[in-house]
């Protein structure tokens, strides 16, 4: 869990699945299955963040003398308008 | 002619099989020409001349190919036959193993597609094993499409409504006329060495089969193929695949579809994330539940019901064995004083003492044992009376006889 910081969302939901499925089979001793809870509590907190972390920018990608750089746009006539 | 080497028949095809099998022409060669002598065996394989007004050439079309011909070949029908030159060995005579075949009508530009993309295939751009999967929440979605198009609109629309917080970074690039494979080449380049982006949409919106020809391009493919991340392809045109959809990881049939591909929707991502929570919740909670349960069972069961009462019936058994204790000894020491007064009783009654207290006393030669007869003495003999209390001194003065008693 240490390396949660790096996990990609779907590796971390797959994780959480495992655990769940883990929790609800007859397999584990009490003390395994607190710390496999805990660390479902932390992936579904890691999970949240990272829906909610992105911005939802719209930027384009331009080349400006070797320099490649990025800037904020938008769609001119705005969003749903036929042109 | 001395030194001549004589070859068998066997080792000059064979020489000459290598010498045809190492041309590079010869290994995808396009030949146009008129059937003639089409013989179908049984088999399943073609057999057929294809001529001109000076020349024939052999041909034959094996049965794994033959069965997905798309026109149906008869004799005097016109063809281009794609295919490589080898020799039969047993008769001796080379002929063309045709792979491909195409109405002769079909234009240059067709013929030379259909080759690059028999080249870009035995390459292996196109193998399904190498599709890599989309990921289920990319941080950022690159576009590779022009920024004036409908196509951009699209799929920033349908972004917008799946996952708003979504970024989206747009690689401008023209997609049609001669500039076009290279800008849209190096737009895929941009996008994946910029960091962050999980996948790529590359496309635009339909257009006739010429407007496509960037998306057609060798370049364009490569550039798909070397790309770091996944590439969805989103041409926009349903009748012909473009060497683009051919080699992307995905093929959408819109931009749209691209971006619903691309895109997941938030809300079902929060609520499987809610669901796996909750169960996670449940299964804890069971499993507490279960825990707690077998507790219980455990404090009820003999062992341990009421620990304090197992002491209790310890103590009393302790207690009891104390006052055992206590009776035997205390039996023991009283029996031991009744008999000590018994013996002083008995003691006391047997002793001379007594005796001289009641008034007797005892005689005795000083120092000696008691006199019991009178003979044992003579006259003028000096003897003890020991009385009760103090003692005389007696000189003897006469004995009498044994018979007188006093």
């Amino acid at each position: 869990m240490s390396e949660g910081i790096n996990l990609k969302f779907e590796e971390a939901l797959q994780q959480l699945e495992g655990i769940v499925r883990a929790l609800e089979g007859e397999n584990l001793t009490l003390e395994e299955a607190l710390e496999r809870y805990q660390e479902g509590v932390k992936l579904v907190r890691l999970c949240r963040q990272r829906l909610q972390e992105v911005e939802g920018k719209l930027q384009a990608i331009f080349v400006q003398e070797g320099e490649v750089v990025l800037k904020e746009i938008s769609l001119s006539g705005g969003e749903g308008n036929g042109n | 002619m001395v030194g001549q080497r004589v070859l068998a028949v066997r080792e000059l095809t064979a020489y000459l099989q290598r010498m045809i099998g190492s041309d590079g022409l010869l290994a995808n060669v396009w030949v146009k020409g008129e059937i003639s002598n089409l013989r179908r065996p049984a088999s399943g394989h073609l057999y057929f001349t294809l001529k001109d007004q000076v020349a024939a050439l052999r041909c034959v079309m094996f049965q794994n190919r033959s069965r997905n011909l798309n026109i149906s070949l008869q004799d005097g029908l016109e063809i281009v036959a794609r295919g490589h030159i080898a020799i039969y060995p047993r008769d001796g005579v080379y002929q063309l193993y045709v792979a491909e075949v195409f109405p002769a009508g079909v234009g240059m530009a067709t013929l030379a597609l259909k080759e690059l993309a028999a080249r870009l295939e035995r390459e292996g751009l196109f193998a399904a094993e190498r599709k890599r999967p989309l990921p289920l929440l990319p941080r950022r979605v690159g576009l590779v499409t022009s920024l004036s198009g409908a196509a951009l609109r699209d799929m920033v629309t349908v972004s917008r409504r799946r996952f708003p917080g979504i970024d989206l970074v747009l690689a401008p690039a023209t997609v049609q006329g001669d500039a076009a494979p290279f800008e849209l080449s190096r737009a895929l380049e941009l996008l994946g060495n910029l960091g962050g982006v999980d996948v790529i949409i590359i496309g635009r919106g339909g257009g006739s089969a010429e407007d496509l020809s960037a998306f057609n391009t060798e370049i364009v493919a490569r550039a798909i193929y070397a790309c770091p991340v996944p590439v969805i392809a989103a041409v926009g045109h349903e009748t012909d695949l473009t060497l683009a959809d051919l080699v992307a990881d995905r093929r959408a049939p819109t931009p749209s579809a691209a971006a619903e591909m691309a895109v997941p929707v938030k809300k079902e991502l929060e609520e499987r994330l809610e669901v796996l929570s909750l169960r996670a919740r449940k299964g804890i909670e069971h499993r507490l539940q279960m825990a707690r349960a077998k507790l219980e069972r455990l404090i009820k069961s003999r062992g341990l019901a009421r620990p304090e009462q197992e002491l209790y019936y310890r103590q009393q058994y302790l207690d009891g064995l104390e006052q055992r204790l206590q009776t035997s000894w205390q039996r023991q020491v009283t029996s031991r004083e009744q008999r000590l007064q018994l013996l002083t009783a008995r003691l006391e009654a047997a002793s001379p003492l007594a005796i001289l207290s009641r008034g007797y006393a005892v005689c005795r030669r000083p120092g000696g044992p008691s006199l019991r007869r009178s003979l044992e003495v003579v006259p003028g003999e000096r003897v003890e009376v020991v009385l009760s209390e103090g003692r005389l001194q007696c000189e003897v003065k006469d004995v009498e006889g044994e018979t007188d008693c006093v």
